[in-house]
């Protein structure tokens, strides 16, 4: 190995590969980078767990316990469930009775809208950048630009005919509908990420299999996509992020019964005029990460693998 | 590519065969427009929809007959996208000529007026450029923290190290929250009585410390939140390509004595680049049409007003559905001027490689 070390290769650009070794050091390094990244989502979960008067107390209250007496009783509060379980049933008036929020459908809700809308993108989007990457289209590049192009305006303009239209069709507050504009909404980031995953790819392997008579349906299947699964479950986990967060189209496209959870978290934490409760949207919040922060992480192993099938690049 | 060239038939332009898509197109356009002028729109609606329908077809059936694989491979997406974004964005580029408020029934021909309106009016244009330079500021800050935040915890994150995948997903959490959530916590981080910031400072200080209370502070607070949340986006982005790279390329690297910063740009850098425009590309957008976090922080004040949340204000409070379309364009007309900038610049380097 050479010797000479440049200021650059101290910096770590050394060893910027997929798949260099480093050991418990980096751990550590990393840890700390990331536990401080991290302090913001840390603190919501943390007040997820407190009542409401305990949630804004200065100093603030940070541990569930005193760990045997190590830590001031000024820092420490008293963890609950109350939060969670009011996220589903609660009173909705002062005094009154506890009734169904409706947040167990909320969040049925917007598990089958992103899910199915980021899969629908996926597999139309897929096929379209294979398209756009192996058959390049005259003006090809006019395309892409174009369907670029229909993420470049705020939503809040092209909402006003969407909400047109939807009326005219008889699609506002169904899940066809919100399904096939999220669905539209995901397509162009699809696009461009997927073709940017097959043009990375070597045309030699797909010319040897054309040449050895197969069809352009087996080359892509058996050839290309196994070649881009990082970059399917890197493209997945977008798309399923930016969906499930969506709250423009969401809160005036969708009806009672297909309502998603961010549009209702915004009405459930406006309170009766009481302020935020920050422990009930801390809450929902937590809860309605559980799901896409699992995805995720299962996915990681794809998403990290590394392509290294053995390329030969251009 | 491949695609066999096969004998077509000669079409001309006035043939009327079912793969001539360019007198699909015309007929299209002139019945579409004849309907919208004549016709109430819940009937013209139908109309408009089975011209681009019938357009579709042409385009499908010419790409079947010429064996343009790459045609019949994008026409799913085209579809819905044509359905779903095109369609609205063009009805939407038509109300901007048009004098028409959603709140109220009459709908009134004004050609360039309201770009005009926008443009030059001694009340708004001032307003409108004001707004257009805060949000080019807070283009250039955000992307260029998430840009450089995003890098560092890639190239952190490019090695095996134990424990890794579990570090990971706490770096990539905060894009999982909703803008909501993150925009109502982070008001809390920052506020000068309650928040968890004012506290630190004051411990050190002994002062009360207001971050919002000026321009300089309340942007801080804007960038510091929005960079936070979108940051894993650029990183993920970034590592996706780092670990794409074959490890022998290194490994020759080292037996030829490649020195670390030669490495990086010959090898690693290349093997980025698409992904780093890709990501450059969609945060420049989604940073032109920042509003939430605005909306949650400051409420536009103290100099934070940008163009997006404007037109929220101007479309949605005031309802000036055709002023704030006119709006939407001018400011589409820069990201477009803007994107073709960079992908020039992106293919030129392809090209120069």
């Amino acid at each position: 190995m050479g010797e000479a070390t440049s200021i650059w290769e101290k910096l770590g650009f050394r060893k910027a590969s997929g798949v260099s070794e480093a050991g418990w050091g980096q751990t550590l390094f990393a840890g700390i980078i990331s536990l401080i990244y991290f302090l913001p989502v840390l603190l919501i979960i943390i007040t997820s767990f407190k009542l409401q008067t305990e949630a804004l107390s200065i100093p603030p209250k940070f541990m569930p316990t005193n760990l045997f007496g190590l830590i001031p009783d000024a820092y420490v509060f008293s963890p609950t469930l109350e939060n969670y379980t009011s996220v589903f049933s609660r009173a909705m008036t002062s005094g009154g009775a506890a009734e169904n929020t409706g947040f167990d459908r909320y969040f049925f809700n917007s598990i089958m809208i992103a899910s199915v809308s980021v899969l629908l993108a996926l597999v139309i989007g897929t096929l379209a950048a294979f398209g756009f990457s192996r058959y390049p289209l005259k003006g090809n590049d006019t395309y892409l630009f174009v369907i670029l192009t229909t993420r470049m305006l705020p939503a809040i303009v092209v909402i006003i005919p969407v909400i047109l239209m939807f009326r005219v069709t008889g699609l506002s507050g169904s899940y066809l509908g919100i399904i096939m504009l999220y669905t539209a909404f995901n397509l162009p980031f699809t696009i461009w990420m997927m073709k940017s995953f097959f043009d990375e790819l070597s045309l030699d392997v797909e010319d040897a299999a054309r040449l050895d008579g197969s069809s352009g349906l087996k080359v892509f299947f058996k050839i290309c996509l196994p070649q881009v699964l990082a970059g399917l479950a890197a493209t997945f986990v977008f798309g399923l992020i930016l969906t499930w967060n969506e709250f423009l189209f969401a809160l005036l496209l969708t009806g009672i019964d297909t309502r998603t959870v961010p549009v209702a978290m915004s009405q459930a934490v406006a309170g009766g005029g009481i302020g935020v409760l920050w422990g009930l949207l801390a809450a929902i919040e937590t809860l309605f990460l559980i799901p896409v922060f699992f995805v995720t992480f299962f996915l990681q192993d794809h998403l990290l693998r590394g392509v290294t099938f053995g390329t030969v690049k251009r | 590519m491949t695609s066999t060239t096969a004998q077509t038939i000669p079409t001309t332009f006035t043939t009327v065969a079912p793969d001539n898509w360019k007198l699909a197109i015309v007929v299209g356009l002139v019945v579409s427009l004849l309907a919208c002028l004549i016709l109430p729109p819940n009937i013209s609606f139908w109309i408009v929809g089975a011209m681009v329908a019938m357009v579709a077809m042409t385009f499908v059936v010419n790409a079947y007959h010429r064996h343009y694989y790459g045609g019949l491979l994008v026409s799913p997406a085209i579809a819905v996208l044509v359905v779903m974004n095109i369609f609205p964005l063009l009805w939407s580029l038509g109300l901007s000529f048009f004098a028409y408020q959603s709140n109220q029934q009459t709908i009134r021909f004004v050609g360039l007026a309201n770009y005009v309106k926008i443009l030059t009016d001694d009340l708004k244009a001032p307003e409108n450029w004001a707004n257009l330079t805060n949000t080019a500021m807070f283009v250039v800050l955000t992307v260029t923290a998430q840009m450089i935040v995003g890098f560092l915890l890639a190239l952190m994150f490019a090695k095996q190290f134990p424990l890794r995948k579990y570090l990971l997903i706490l770096v990539l959490t905060p894009m999982m929250l909703s803008v909501v959530a993150v925009g109502v916590f982070f008001s809390n981080y920052y506020d000068p009585t309650f928040g968890l910031l004012s506290y630190f400072i004051r411990l050190f200080t002994g002062e009360q410390f207001i971050l919002m209370d000026n321009k300089a502070g309340a942007v801080a607070g804007i960038v510091f939140a929005d960079a936070w949340m979108w940051s894993p986006f650029v990183m993920l982005l970034v590592l996706a390509g780092l670990v794409s790279v074959p490890k022998y390329l290194y490994e020759a690297a080292a037996i030829d004595r490649v020195s670390g910063w030669r490495r990086f740009w010959s090898i690693t850098f290349p093997y980025i680049r698409g992904l780093l425009m890709l990501a450059l590309l969609f945060r420049t957008i989604e940073a032109f049409k920042m509003a939430d976090l605005v909306i949650l922080l400051t409420k536009g004040g103290n100099g934070t007003m940008t163009i997006s949340y404007h037109l929220i204000r101007i479309a949605n409070e005031q309802n000036k559905t055709s002023e704030g379309a006119a709006i939407s364009y001018v400011m589409l007309f820069i990201v477009i001027v803007l994107t073709n900038l960079y992908l020039y610049i992106a293919n030129r380097r392809t090209e120069g490689a």
